[in-house]
């Protein structure tokens, strides 16, 4: 189980946002939406520890930390909990396919570098990039990187991944190939938290739809409910000017 | 005017390149000394250690801010006076000592802005699948840093061989010192000087190319 109990994050006076609450069962899959700079992101960044939240409790399987005065030990212990998917990819420029997803394996996990191999070819197999083995990611497309990046938080075995806007610095032409590997996460009931703007996406994987605003959750529900019914004025009015361009179906 | 004397030169080449050993000797040493010392004071600045940084700090502006020649004398005739367990020091040894603090202090700049110039997403990363700081530098960080460091820090070697000259002024007899003196008895001053010149240029031009087949190495990853 994931949960987050008033999470609350503040850049100097300015409060990005207060007291958050959100509660995952192990393979539930949530799609964060909202319009930008409404804290998606920083709320998801928060539970990996990339930044630090200013007040709340954090809790990532049997671990639960208060955030005021959680030790590097326990940071550590949350972040090997939690795996994240970058916007930008963020592969190690240094290390090959194989090796940037092994890197977490051999340092982290303490598996020997043959084991770690085995593993991370499966990984790049299910992630179809078994012939890519050993390129590095300046030969690779951003469909690619991104891919690796995917592969590389697979191999975390973490309770959560946390995905922040994976697709949104694509070219359109790799977004599929993005969203289909994550389609077949959510399949396998891989837990995740997906911040994105993808619509259809959301409609199609989501088991729940948050979505925020202001630094706040406005409303939550089914995909269904959420994008047919939308209680809130806030998110009617947010989905009539996405859902205008791009229509879900 | 006298014609340069071709067979004076050919028969010193053999008794100069004998003291070409010593000189790199005392580089390679100096060299290896300053890439340890040069990258802790670069770590130190980038993580702004409480107290240390502000020490890093103030040994890169003396050792840059003042004559590498300046700094030998202190070392060699100057300190002695003050501590003097430091009396049996050779020149040698304060060649070495001074090459390394003086060449740390501008190489600690360069690999700090490698490691600065290093992409933050990837520190994100590192961190973000449980990663500890020293993992991130080892593993991270500072491969792809020295690639972008190599082509100064190479350059600093250079220029370190060429300082080794100056180990001359501490009455060591290396390649500048044995010209100095075959140049005295001979007083074929431009053919001893020329000589010395041409095997330093000669050094150097291998350090090159070696050099440049570093930096296509180190590239490889990042070829597209």
């Amino acid at each position: 189980m994931i949960a987050l109990h008033g999470i609350t994050k503040r850049f100097g006076t300015h409060s990005v946002f207060e007291d958050i609450d959100l509660t995952l069962e192990q393979g539930e899959i949530i799609v964060v939406i909202g319009p930008s700079g409404t804290g998606k992101s920083t709320l998801l960044r928060c539970i990996n520890y990339l930044e630090t939240p200013d007040a709340g409790r954090l809790t990532v399987g049997d671990l639960s930390l208060d955030v005021t005065r959680a030790s590097r030990r326990e940071i550590l212990a949350l972040r090997r909990r939690t795996a994240f998917v970058f916007q930008n990819y963020a592969l190690f420029a240094n290390k090959s396919a194989l090796d940037n997803i092994c890197e977490g394996m051999i340092v982290v996990d303490g598996l020997s570098k043959a084991e770690a191999h085995v593993r991370g070819r499966e990984i790049l197999e299910r992630i179809g990039l078994a012939d890519k083995a050993n390129a590095y990611p300046a030969s690779l497309s951003g469909g690619q990187q991104q891919r690796v990046g995917i592969g590389r938080a697979m191999a975390a075995k973490a309770d959560v991944i946390l995905f922040d806007e994976p697709t949104s610095a694509l070219d359109p032409e790799w977004v599929d190939e993005v969203l289909s590997l994550m389609k077949q996460l959510a399949l396998e009931r891989q837990t995740m938290i997906v911040v994105s703007h993808e619509m259809q996406f959301a409609r199609e994987v989501a088991d729940r739809v948050v979505f925020m605003d202001e630094g706040r959750i406005i409303e939550q529900g089914p995909p269904d409910e959420l994008f047919t019914n939308p209680r809130d004025e806030r998110t009617q009015r947010f989905l009539r000017k996405v859902l205008a361009n791009n229509p879900v179906v | 005017m006298h014609v340069l004397d071709l067979d004076y030169m050919l028969g010193l080449l053999p008794i100069l390149l004998g003291y070409l050993p010593l000189t790199l000797e005392m580089a390679g040493a100096g060299m290896l000394a300053a890439l340890v010392l040069a990258s802790l004071l670069a770590v130190v600045r980038v993580q702004r250690t409480p107290g240390l940084n502000a020490l890093a700090m103030l040994f890169i502006s003396f050792f840059r801010g003042t004559p590498l020649l300046v700094q030998l004398f202190l070392f060699y005739y100057g300190l002695p006076q003050i501590l003097t367990f430091l009396v049996a020091i050779n020149g040698i040894t304060a060649t070495i000592l001074g090459l390394t603090l003086h060449f740390s202090a501008y190489m600690a700049e360069s690999i700090r802005a490698a490691i600065v110039g290093v992409d933050r997403s990837q520190t994100e990363a590192a961190l973000s699948i449980g990663m500890t700081q020293g993992q991130l530098m080892r593993r991270i960080i500072l491969p792809q840093a020295t690639r972008v460091a190599t082509p100064t820090l190479m350059n600093y070697f250079i220029d370190m061989i060429k300082s080794t000259s100056l180990a001359f002024t501490l009455g060591v007899t290396e390649l500048m010192g044995a010209t100095q003196k075959e140049a005295a008895s001979s007083f074929l001053y431009f053919e001893a000087f020329l000589l010395a010149a041409i095997i330093y240029w000669i050094v150097v031009e291998i350090l090159s190319w070696l050099q440049r087949r570093l930096e296509k190495r180190l590239n490889r990853a990042y070829q597209r």
